[in-house]
C-alpha cells in the first residue's frame, strides 16, 4: 500500500453523445466549443481531453455543476458509458479492453457504486438489497445475508432487515446504498451525488459516517458532488469540472487558496474560509519566533484568538511529529481569511496571501 | 368523366380468380398439412379433455370449497370469498352446474397458454425494438379484427371442435398479456436496472431479479385482461363446437328464450367478475412494498 498509488488512471477520455461521435473529437481537438458543437453537428459534448490519476486508498472528490459531465465521467471508470476516446486503466488494466464477461467479473469485486438516487430494488427488503452484490457474484440469498449482515450494523441499520425500502426515510435509504456497496469487499468506492438528496444535517450525519468507515478501510473513493462545502469536507483532493472539462486538480486548500480561475473564485466566493484554510497552507516557512506551537492542521478560525493572545502577535507551526516547521502571524491569517474581491466592472481579483509555500 | 364517377375495380372475372385462387391454395394447403396440424395439436386436446372431465367429476362440493381457497388466496378478502360461493351456488342451483365448468376448463387453459406464450414473447419485445416493430402490429390486428374472420381459415384448417375452439379464443385474449409484459418491463426504473449493472448482474440476473419482479403487478394487470377477454370469447367459440356457458346463449337467439339467455348470460359475467376480483387483488398485494405498507 504505497502512499502514491495510483488507483485509477484516465488518459485523453472525450465523450460526445450523438451518431457521429468519434468525428467530433477530430472538431474538439481543433478547438470547437461546446455550444458550437451542439449548434452546428447537434452533438453534445459529454467530456473532453480528461486526464486524471486518482490516487488508491483516499478520497477523491470530482465537483461541478449540474451538467458539467460528472455523472458522465465518474460512469466511465465502470464502463456503464462507452467512451468515444481515451483510455482507462485501473491498478494497470485496461477497463475498455476487457471482454463482456471479464467487465462483468471486473464490476462484481473490483468497483462498487452508490447512487443520487439511492438505485434500490424496491421489491427486497433492506437486508436483501445489502447481500445483492454477493448474490450477483453467486453466493446463496441466505449465506449473502449472513456475509453482508455486519456491513448492515455498521451503517447503523440494525432492526430494519425486512423493511421495505419504500418503508425508509432518505437518509436510512442511502445507508442501504452505501452497505450494498461495501458488502462486496471492492477496493473502488464510485459514490455519484450520493448524499445530495438529503437534507443537510443527514447529509452531514452521511458524511461523518462515510469518513468514519474511510479511516478503517482506506478504500478508493471517487465521489461526486455539487456542493463545495462536502467536497471540502470529505476531500482528499478535489478536481473541478466546467462543461466537460477539467480546470483545477488539487487540495481542498491549493482550490481555496490557489484557484486558477474565475469560475472556480465563483465557486469558492461562499466558503466559511477561516474554517478551512489550515496554517500549514498560510505560514511563512522556516521562520520561528519564541512562543506557543501550534499543529500544522489547525485552521485559522481556531488560530486568530490565539494570536491575538500571544506576545508578538505570532505562534508557531509543528507538524505531525512537534517539529517548528514554520510560523504565521496577524497579517497573514487576515488576508487569507478576506474574501476574493469582486470588483465593479466584474472582474473578479483574488487577494491571495503573500506568503504561501 | 366515366373514370372518375366510377372507382377502376379489378374486374368481377379478375376478382373470382384472385379469390379462388387464395380459396384454391389454402385448400390445398389444408388437406396436405391438415392432419399433421391436427395431430400437432393432440396434446392440447387431451390436456383440454382431461381438465374438463376432471372438473365435471369432481363432486360439486370440493369445487366450492376449492372456489373458495382461491378467492382467499388471491385476495384474502372474506366479501370476495363469500360472494363467489354463493356466485356458484345460484349457478348450480339454477343448473348452469356442467356448462359452467366447461367454460371454466377452457377460459383456464387458454388463460395458461397465453401466459406461457405470451410472457417470453413481452420479455422478447422489451429486449429488442425489432421484435417490438415486428410484434406490434400483429397484436393489433389480433386486437381488431373480427371474430368470425380468422374463425374461416382456423375451421377450414382444423374443423369444428376443441381446438379450434381454444385457438380462437387464444389468439383473441393474447394481446393484452404481451403487451402488458412489455409495458411492465419498459417501465421498470432506469435506477434499479443501473444498480444490477454496476454490481455485475447478467442478462438472465436481470431479468428475473429485477425486470421480471419489478414488472409484476402490470403482468398481473395482463393476466387479468387475458382472462376477461378469454372469457368473452365463450360464445362465439360455442359456434365452432366448444361446450360451455356460449352453448345455451348461442340456443336462446336462435329459439328467442329470453331467460335462457339471460341466465347463462349472467353466469358468464359472474365468472368474469369473480376473475377480476380475484386478481386484481392479487397484482395489488403484489404492490403492496411500493408504498410501504406491506406488514399485516
Ligand atoms: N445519454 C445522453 N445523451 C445525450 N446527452 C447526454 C446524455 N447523458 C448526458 N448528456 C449530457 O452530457 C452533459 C453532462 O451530463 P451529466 O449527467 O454527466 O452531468 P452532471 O454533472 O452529472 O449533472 P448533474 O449535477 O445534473 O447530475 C449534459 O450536458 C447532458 O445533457
Ligand atoms: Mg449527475
Amino acid at each position: 500500500m504505497s502512499k502514491n498509488e495510483i488507483a485509477i488512471s484516465i488518459k485523453g477520455l472525450y465523450k460526445v453523445f450523438g451518431n457521429r461521435s468519434k468525428k467530433m473529437v477530430t472538431h474538439l481537438k481543433d478547438g470547437m466549443s461546446k455550444a458550437d458543437l451542439l449548434d452546428k453537428y447537434h452533438h453534445v459534448l459529454g467530456l473532453k481531453d480528461i486526464n486524471i490519476d486518482i490516487p488508491a486508498h483516499q478520497i477523491s472528490v470530482i465537483m461541478g455543476l449540474s451538467g458539467s459531465g460528472k455523472s458522465t465521467l465518474i460512469r466511465h471508470i465502470n464502463r456503464l458509458i462507452e467512451p468515444t476516446a481515451g483510455s482507462i486503466d485501473i491498478y494497470g488494466e485496461n477497463v475498455l479492453s476487457m471482454s463482456k464477461g471479464t467487465l462483468r467479473e471486473f464490476r462484481r469485486h473490483k468497483v462498487a457504486m452508490v447512487f443520487q438516487k439511492f438505485g434500490l430494488h424496491v421489491h427486497k427488503t433492506v437486508a436483501e438489497n445489502v447481500a445483492y452484490g454477493l448474490v450477483i457474484q453467486g453466493m446463496s440469498l441466505k449465506k449473502a445475508k449472513q456475509k453482508s449482515s455486519k456491513w448492515l450494523v455498521r451503517v447503523g441499520l440494525e432492526g430494519f432487515e425486512d423493511h421495505y425500502p419504500s418503508q425508509l426515510s432518505g437518509g436510512m435509504q442511502q445507508r442501504v446504498g452505501l452497505a450494498r456497496a461495501l458488502a462486496t469487499d471492492a477496493d473502488i468506492l464510485l459514490m455519484d451525488e450520493a448524499f445530495s438528496a438529503l437534507d443537510p444535517l443527514i447529509r452531514t450525519d452521511m458524511q461523518d459516517i462515510l469518513l468514519t468507515l474511510q479511516q478503517e478501510l482506506h478504500k478508493t473513493i471517487v465521489f461526486i458532488t455539487h456542493d463545495l462545502d462536502e467536497a471540502l469536507h470529505i476531500g482528499d483532493s478535489i478536481a473541478i469540472l466546467r462543461d466537460g472539462e477539467i480546470i483545477q486538480q488539487g487540495s481542498p486548500q491549493d482550490i481555496i487558496l490557489k484557484p486558477d480561475d474565475e469560475y472556480i473564485v465563483d465557486f469558492i466566493q461562499d466558503v466559511n474560509r477561516g474554517r478551512v484554510i489550515q496554517i500549514k497552507s498560510v505560514m511563512n516557512k522556516g521562520v520561528s519566533i519564541k512562543g506557543p506551537n501550534f499543529n500544522q492542521n489547525t485552521v485559522l478560525e481556531d488560530i486568530l484568538p490565539e494570536i491575538v493572545k500571544s506576545a508578538q502577535q505570532m505562534v508557531n507551526v509543528v507538524n505531525d511529529q512537534n517539529q517548528v516547521i514554520g510560523s504565521v502571524d496577524l497579517k497573514t491569517v487576515a488576508s487569507a481569511i478576506a474574501k476574493p474581491v469582486i470588483q465593479s466592472n466584474n472582474n473578479t481579483n483574488y487577494t491571495q496571501s503573500s506568503s504561501g509555500d | 368523366m366515366d373514370f372518375l364517377g366510377k372507382f377502376p375495380a379489378m374486374s368481377r372475372g379478375e376478382l373470382r380468380d384472385f379469390k379462388k385462387g387464395i380459396d384454391g391454395s389454402f385448400s390445398e394447403f389444408t388437406s396436405e398439412h391438415g392432419e399433421a396440424i391436427e395431430s400437432f395439436f393432440d396434446p392440447l386436446l387431451h390436456f383440454l379433455v382431461w381438465f374438463e372431465k376432471l372438473l365435471l367429476a369432481t363432486p360439486w362440493p370440493l369445487i366450492l370449497l376449492i372456489i373458495g381457497v382461491f378467492s382467499w388466496l388471491g385476495s384474502r378478502s372474506v366479501k370476495i370469498v363469500i360472494g363467489a360461493v354463493l356466485a356458484f351456488v345460484a349457478i348450480g342451483y339454477f343448473g348452469m352446474w356442467k356448462d359452467t365448468m366447461s367454460t371454466l376448463a377452457i377460459v383456464s387453459v387458454a388463460t395458461l397458454i397465453c401466459i406461457s406464450i405470451g410472457i417470453p414473447i413481452g420479455i422478447l419485445m422489451a429486449r429488442s425494438k425489432y421484435a417490438q416493430a415486428f410484434v406490434t402490429p400483429l397484436l393489433d390486428v389480433m386486437q381488431t379484427i373480427p371474430a368470425f374472420v380468422y374463425l374461416i381459415p382456423v375451421v377450414m384448417l382444423l374443423g369444428i371442435g376443441k381446438v379450434p375452439g381454444l385457438i380462437a379464443v387464444c389468439i383473441y385474449a393474447l394481446p393484452p398479456i404481451v403487451r402488458l409484459t412489455n409495458l411492465g418491463i419498459r417501465l421498470v426504473s432506469k435506477e434499479a436496472l443501473e444498480a444490477a449493472d454496476a454490481f455485475g448482474a447478467n442478462y438472465r440476473q436481470r431479468l428475473f431479479d429485477v425486470q421480471i419482479p419489478l414488472a409484476l403487478p402490470n403482468i398481473f394487470a395482463g393476466i387479468n385482461q387475458t382472462i376477461m377477454m378469454a372469457l368473452s370469447m365463450v360464445v362465439i367459440a360455442s359456434m365452432i363446437g366448444v361446450a360451455g356457458l356460449g352453448v345455451p346463449v348461442l340456443r336462446s337467439i336462435s329459439n328467442q328464450y329470453l331467460a335462457l339467455g339471460l341466465l347463462n348470460g349472467l353466469a358468464i359475467v359472474a365468472l368474469a367478475i369473480i376473475f377480476d376480483r380475484v386478481t386484481q387483488q392479487y397484482g395489488k398485494r403484489l404492490q403492496k412494498h411500493r408504498h410501504g405498507d406491506l406488514h399485516e
